[in-house]
């Protein structure tokens, strides 16, 4: 934390102030930097087509949605490994409920599918005092499982033609509607974090739980309504996986937590909480949907890309936690 | 005295000087423990105490003087030397591994093993059993150390240095956390070990104990050697006298007459802890008023400032606030009823050390940043600026993280913070431990400032003249108990049955005669 002491009187230049942050903005750098060389190397096969820029966004945008809810999970010093199948499941919940109820009853569902799960690893978590890793690693697998069970493991149509349209599938005008749902949910997540009381508890109980709970924060029930709003964010990732695929399926979002938490990271969030940036974590969500891009497009295999990908994450991750970690 | 002196050296340290950087921690200080004695280490904290102990563990290394152990001289010793020469530490703070048995702790890092080379937890139970049963006292050698009372933690540290065969035993403070009964049983294993020819160096503050067990003393002030000779030439007064010193640390200065005014905002009735049995704490706290709280560690002061600001559960008696009967069960709470908690721990209870002096300061004040949801950010930078200002925070912006500033400083931003909420009592553990003279005069002086502004402080602290430099009278707590309440007036004017003594030591007297009714 030595960079707190180079600001002393007069203005520093631009290279002393890119020096003491640029590990900070790492995340930028990086995304420049990769976009920057896709866009060189794949001009001819259409990486900076716009088509192809806006497929990037609505593949992305599950990650990023989903991303934006564990920036303050990660915030707060806990984890949310569940996303990803709870996705999966309120899918699969919305999709039944809109055939059986229409479209207010399938979002209502939806939403309420993720408030349930929350409550459930919240309160296990703030009450019984299981940590998170645990509660939702058991959740990943009750989600997914019963998922796989309310609907015989089949995909459920989505017969409601609006639903496609709010959710995913459409556009607004030349904007794809999942663009505008990384954006409305980018914003909000970044002002509660940056703005609220709400967001600057959530930092403190990451930065030193103790010291939070000393300042008279009720620490129990700022966790609990991060762990809620990750779930309900998870939900809403799923319900744009159904709008976009018109199906809802116990498979959509399987894995996503590990993107998820990759993109976060990434942006330069703490895994050891009490530090935490929105923005950086939806940049890290489109780096990885960058990324996946342009080595398809390189014509890479399967296996190459893996291999990648998971290469590139490691050099970011080194290069933005380097000298971060609590002694 | 022949029969003394026939006793074997085990251990001398001869004309050790140790500086850190101007400060001289040790001068030529000498240090003999003998086999069959034991032999109490006594000072103030920054006496030297700890320098000593560190260098007969072999950590640190002197600048100069020798060491010498069964004959053999040394310029400064290794951990490793230290432990096979026989020098057994048992730490203040336990070095037990609390998931492991106790055997296995024994024998930690010292495994007994198979023919077969794996490890042999059975035979080092039977070792361990055989431990305890020479100590005389009864573990399992097979539980779990979590699972023991700390006074059984205690004797398992010791057994784990008998384990290595350790000559010379160093106990530091280890009454703090035991109950009397474990005592009794540790004084009684102690003098068993003296009787084995032993030598033992024990470091306590708490006077009656040394006299209960030490054969000889050893006083040590600013690093110098003061005296050292058998305990039975010492009378409590005398012993004392020599661990303060004649000179007045003149904190006089930070004196001001008292601003107390009559009402009373607080009265405790029989207070205890649901954690701790046999708490018993009364007291009353006028507006304006200074209240020292005096103790030794262990007494109960932090555990009573905790209860007061609902982060330790109250078993009985009765909190009056403002005349009206409350009870206080989170620090919420507390902070709503007008109290303000320095906690005793700046850097784990006080502060969110990654996070900028604007954001630690908002913590306890966020509710008051205006009704909406949103952080008044313009607000919170006046109230931090403001403070920056008047506690004269040395930083280069509120915008620099905690952990970059000094102790001192970051002791400011705790104090900053809680002042930010405006209290009527504020109350503060041990405020100045660990920071440098200038941000401690301040402290003082700014506890003076508040009382006259008519809030109401208690204040805890282990040192004396601080606590008589600031307080308008003061409460001496001993085994959680509220034992005595002096008026600084009368330790400074009545003359008592130790006429001799300064109102600092006659202060020591009281603490140290609470020890002995606890």
């Amino acid at each position: 934390m030595a960079d707190t002491t180079a600001t002393a009187g007069g203005r520093e230049s631009f290279l002393g102030y890119f020096k003491r942050t640029w590990r900070q903005n790492i995340i930028y750098i990086g995304f420049i930097v990769v976009f920057l060389f896709f866009a060189a190397t794949l001009y001819d096969k259409g990486f900076l087509a716009p088509n192809n820029l806006l497929n990037i966004a609505r593949q992305t945008a599950m990650i990023a949605v989903m991303a934006v809810a564990m920036t303050l999970v990660l915030s707060s010093g806990e984890i949310d490994l569940s996303v990803g199948a709870v996705a999966g499941l309120a899918s699969v919940t919305t999709a039944m409920a809109i055939t059986w109820g229409g479209l207010p009853a399938g979002i209502a569902i939806g939403l309420l599918t993720g408030v349930a799960v929350g409550l459930i690893n919240g309160l296990l978590s703030t009450r019984l005092m299981i940590p998170t890793f645990l509660t939702t690693l058991a959740m990943m697998g009750i989600a997914k499982g019963t998922a796989m069970w309310i609907s015989d493991t089949a995909a459920i149509p989505v017969l409601d033609p609006l639903y496609p349209a709010i959710f995913g599938g459409g556009n607004l005008g030349p904007i794809p509607t999942l663009l505008i749902w990384i954006l409305v949910v980018g914003v909000i997540g970044h002002v509660v974090l940056r703005r609220t009381k709400f967001g600057r508890q959530v930092l403190a109980v990451g930065g030193n739980v103790v010291a939070a709970r000393y300042s008279g924060i009720n620490t129990s029930r700022v966790k609990l309504w991060v762990i809620v709003i990750s779930a309900v964010t998870a939900s809403l990732a799923g319900m744009l996986y159904a709008g976009r695929l018109q199906t809802g399926r116990f498979q959509l979002g399987e894995g996503d937590e590990l993107s998820v938490i990759a993109a976060v990271v990434l942006g330069g969030t703490s895994l050891f909480g009490g530090k935490g940036t929105v923005i950086g974590s939806i940049i890290g969500a489109l780096m990885i949907g960058v990324i996946n891009n342009g080595l398809i497009l390189m014509g890479l295999e399967y296996s190459q890309q893996l291999i990648a990908r998971g290469g590139i994450i490691i050099l970011a991750v080194a290069l933005s936690q380097a000298g971060t970690r609590p002694a | 005295m022949i029969e003394l002196a026939a006793k074997p050296i085990a251990v001398e340290m001869a004309a050790i000087s140790k500086r850190f950087g101007g400060v001289h921690a040790l001068r030529e200080v000498s240090f003999s423990a003998r086999s069959g004695e034991i032999h109490a280490l006594l000072g103030e904290n920054g006496a030297g105490k700890s320098t000593i102990l560190k260098t007969l563990r072999g950590v640190q290394a002197p600048d100069s003087g020798t060491i010498t152990i069964g004959g053999e001289v040394f310029d400064r010793l290794t951990p490793h030397v230290a432990r096979q020469k026989g020098i057994g530490m048992i730490f203040q703070e336990m070095s037990l591994v609390p998931t492991l048995s106790v055997a296995q702790n024994v024998f930690l890092a010292n495994e007994l093993l198979t023919s077969a080379g794996l490890i042999d937890d059975r035979a080092m139970e039977r070792r361990s059993a055989e431990i305890f049963g020479s100590m005389g006292v009864s573990i399992n050698p097979a539980a779990i150390v979590a699972d023991l009372s700390t006074g059984q933690q205690q004797l398992t540290e010791i057994a784990k240095a008998l384990s290595q065969n350790a000559a010379v035993l160093v106990l530091d403070e280890p009454t703090s956390a035991l109950t009397a009964g474990e005592v009794d049983i540790l004084f009684g294993l102690l003098r068993r070990l003296r009787a084995e020819g032993k030598a033992i160096v024990y470091v306590s503050h708490r006077m009656d104990e040394i006299f209960r067990i030490a054969d000889h003393a050893t006083v040590l002030r600013d690093g110098r050697l003061i005296d050292s000779r058998p305990i039975a030439d010492y009378t409590l007064a005398t012993l004392i006298a020599d661990i303060m010193g004649k000179a007045t640390r003149d904190l006089s200065e930070f004196t001001t007459a008292s601003t107390a005014q009559d009402e009373v905002i607080l009265r405790v009735e029989h207070l205890s802890s649901k954690l701790r049995h046999g708490g018993d704490v009364s007291f009353s706290l006028r507006r304006g008023e200074v209240l020292g709280i005096a103790g030794l560690l262990g007494a109960g002061r932090s555990r009573l400032a905790r209860m007061l600001f609902g982060l330790e559960p109250i078993a009985g008696g009765t909190i009056t606030l403002r005349g009206r009967t409350t009870t206080i069960g989170s620090p919420k709470q507390a902070t709503e009823l007008g109290l303000a908690l320095v906690p005793e721990d700046r850097r784990r209870q006080g502060l969110v050390l990654a996070h900028s002096i604007q954001d630690n300061i908002e913590l306890p004040i966020l509710k008051r940043l205006g009704s909406s949801p949103f952080v008044d950010l313009f607000k919170s930078r006046a109230t931090t600026d403001d403070l920056i200002k008047r506690l004269a925070i040395k930083t280069v912006s509120r915008e620099a993280a905690a952990n970059s500033l000094s102790g001192g400083n970051q002791q400011k931003i705790v104090i900053g913070k809680w002042l930010a909420t405006d209290p009527d009592i504020l109350i503060m553990d041990e405020p100045t431990a660990g920071i440098d003279i200038g941000s401690k005069g301040e402290v003082l002086r700014l506890v003076r400032e508040l009382a006259a502004e008519g809030k109401s402080i208690i204040f805890i602290s282990s040192e004396l003249a601080e606590l008589m430099a600031v307080s308008d009278s003061i409460a001496v707590m001993s085994g959680g108990r509220l034992v005595e309440t002096v008026d600084k007036a009368d330790l400074l004017s009545s003359p008592g049955d130790a006429a001799e003594l300064r109102a600092e030591q006659k202060l020591q007297l009281i603490v140290q005669r609470g020890g002995n009714h606890g």
